[in-house]
């Protein structure tokens, strides 16, 4: 047998798989490690599915979707953030951010091409550049600056063979939110340079803290940016696999050759829910991020109790806060705490090295779910501390 | 100067109807989360919510905790109905004063005014039905100015107060995913 293609052999599986497995054999787990809403999708958005499925839409769409979902697509775009995008030839239907993101870089890369990409970042952007041939190249952040990258970063990073950026905000895994002045910086480094932006913005319905800022809104971005949302997180509907791309019309063009050979279209079952999502479901999704909002304060406050420093999260569900004053890794913290008190967390270094001494917890669990595994949680790093200083002592 | 302090007093107002809406849905889905606990998941200061539910309470906003209670599970199967009552209101006696005369039983856990053919939705919990049956034809039937009553026994509850019973929806989702 000849080997399977080099790339597909050496990129290697999600870190994330690896806690599944061992998390999925056990019971009792309180898990703070699922990366999606603990809601279900509101039942006006299922019974417009079901009502279309018994009206026997079971057919094909247009490769870019459904015109009428365009249409409010560019429609919600423009109430938004007041951008111009037109239905016809500007938005791309995709089966999730994921099929979105792919498409954005297959669409603009040549062979050994950088993108950048800061980092803790969401497990797939790296692979996604490999797979597409490209390089990815992580520019880690840290706490100090609220895990966002900054202008300078980038701009040590360029090469002559830099083609993009990749940014997401609120940020899977660290929450970090970025001020429409800050993005403005970063936006200005990546015309001078004339990068492509990809923007990830699927969890812009989830800002706790000040106003999401749209990368197009921005001077001199609209016509470099390719804008990636989607319906999973703000209408609580992953498994649907819905989501949208806005871009010029070139780059919207050539995402949609490559959607139109490997994808065709976005199922029609979830297009239809998607409409029925993006017309009457403001207010549904209003009241979850309300929700995430009670959580994310107790969590946070609870995780800095504890002493496992966290920085406020302004967006998403995440907290990540630092583990580092237990003295483990972010992998032998997250097993143990699995092991001794049942508790799942994803171990930073998952998202990128600079993840290490750092553990994502996910607020996308009830409140009285939190309760219990930060009462857990407080009682694993005590009994850290216990054996700490006894190994000090000597007494181990 | 006028406008601004006008969007000061509009924002606040903005702020604080956030807040009483977050103590609501809170102290909705557990009446025993604490002060301390909300004070946290609002970000205000303890004494900030204690004066807000006090208010709140003192406006009847709140106008108790009480326990959801599942009696069949208790072992003390109760015995629901909604019963529809026709009135005919006649001088110095109207509506009002013929469901005061209802609500006061303790049997009776809600009366509402209806438009509709009948008057008044009365819900009456009981222990069997012949107790809630006796208690309809000897007390509410017999009141004066209720011409008519129509007994609906409530054979199964599938939701009430918005909590569904019986709820089989359990979490899916995959214990860990990106």
């Amino acid at each position: 047998m000849k080997p399977i293609s080099h790339i597909a052999k050496t990129v290697p599986a999600s870190g994330i798989r690896k806690f599944f497995d061992i998390v999925s054999q056990m019971d009792d787990v309180i898990s703070l490690g699922v990366g999606e809403p603990d809601f279900v999708t509101p039942w006006r958005i299922r019974e417009a599915c079901i009502y279309s499925l018994e009206k026997g839409y079971t057919n094909y769409t247009s490769n870019y979707g459904l015109l009428e979902l365009r249409k409010h697509i560019s429609t919600y775009l423009n109430e938004r953030w007041g951008l111009h995008y037109n239905p016809e030839n500007q938005i791309l239907v995709t089966v999730g951010v994921s099929e979105g993101l792919d498409l954005a870089m297959r669409a603009i890369l040549n062979p050994g091409e950088e993108v950048l990409i800061p980092e803790p970042s969401y497990v797939s952007y790296k692979p996604c550049v490999l797979f597409a041939g490209g390089v990815p190249v992580p520019l880690g952040t840290t706490p100090e600056s609220g895990f966002k990258v900054t202008p300078e970063q980038i701009a040590a990073a360029v090469t002559p063979r830099t083609k993009a950026l990749l940014i997401s905000y609120p940020s899977n895994p660290t929450g970090a939110t970025i001020s429409r002045e800050e993005l403005q910086a970063i936006v200005d480094v990546a015309r001078e340079h004339d990068l492509f932006i990809i923007s990830d913005e699927i969890y812009d319905r989830l800002t706790y803290e000040g106003h999401h800022t749209a990368v197009p809104e921005l001077n001199g971005a609209y016509e470099r940016t390719i804008l990636l949302n989607g319906f999973s997180k703000a209408y609580a509907m992953t498994g649907w696999r819905i989501a949208y791309a806005a871009s010029t019309p070139d780059v919207i063009e050539a995402m949609m050759k490559i959607h139109q050979y490997t994808m065709l279209c976005a199922p029609i079952m979830s297009q239809m829910a998607a409409i029925e999502a993006i017309k009457n479901c403001g207010r549904e999704c209003d009241e979850m991020a309300e929700e995430y909002n009670r959580r994310r304060r107790l969590i946070v406050a609870g995780l800095n109790n504890i002493g496992l420093d966290c920085t406020i999260p302004g967006g998403a569900f995440y907290a990540f806060p630092s583990i580092k004053k237990t003295g483990l890794t972010s992998e032998e913290f997250s097993e143990r705490l699995l092991f001794e008190e049942k508790v799942a967390v994803v171990p930073g270094n998952a998202f990128g090295e600079c993840g290490e001494g750092y553990i994502r917890c996910s607020y996308a669990t009830g409140i009285d779910q939190i309760k219990i595994a930060l009462e857990r949680m407080e009682r694993f790093v005590e009994n850290l501390g216990v054996e700490g200083r006894l190994k000090a002592a000597g007494r181990e | 100067m006028t406008s601004l302090t006008l969007n000061a007093i509009v924002s606040q107002m903005a702020a604080i109807e956030q807040f009483t809406n977050n103590i609501l849905k809170i102290l909705e889905q557990d009446a025993r989360t604490t002060p301390a606990q909300i004070a946290v998941m609002t970000g205000r200061t303890e004494q900030e919510v204690k004066d807000q539910i006090a208010a709140l309470e003192q406006k009847g906003i709140i106008k108790r905790y009480k326990t959801v209670i599942d009696w069949a599970k208790a072992g003390r199967e109760r015995t629901y109905a909604f019963i529809d009552v026709k009135v005919t209101p006649s001088r110095g006696v109207g509506f009002d004063d013929v469901a005061e005369r209802i609500y006061k039983y303790p049997e009776v856990q809600s009366v509402y005014l209806v438009s509709g053919e009948y008057d008044l939705r009365v819900v009456v919990a009981g222990t069997s039905l012949k107790e809630v049956s006796f208690f309809v034809s000897e007390k509410l039937a017999t009141i004066d100015n209720v011409q008519a009553t129509i007994t609906h026994f409530v054979l199964k509850r599938y939701k009430e107060d918005f909590e569904i019973f019986e709820d089989t929806s359990e979490d899916r989702r995959l214990s860990v995913a990106p």
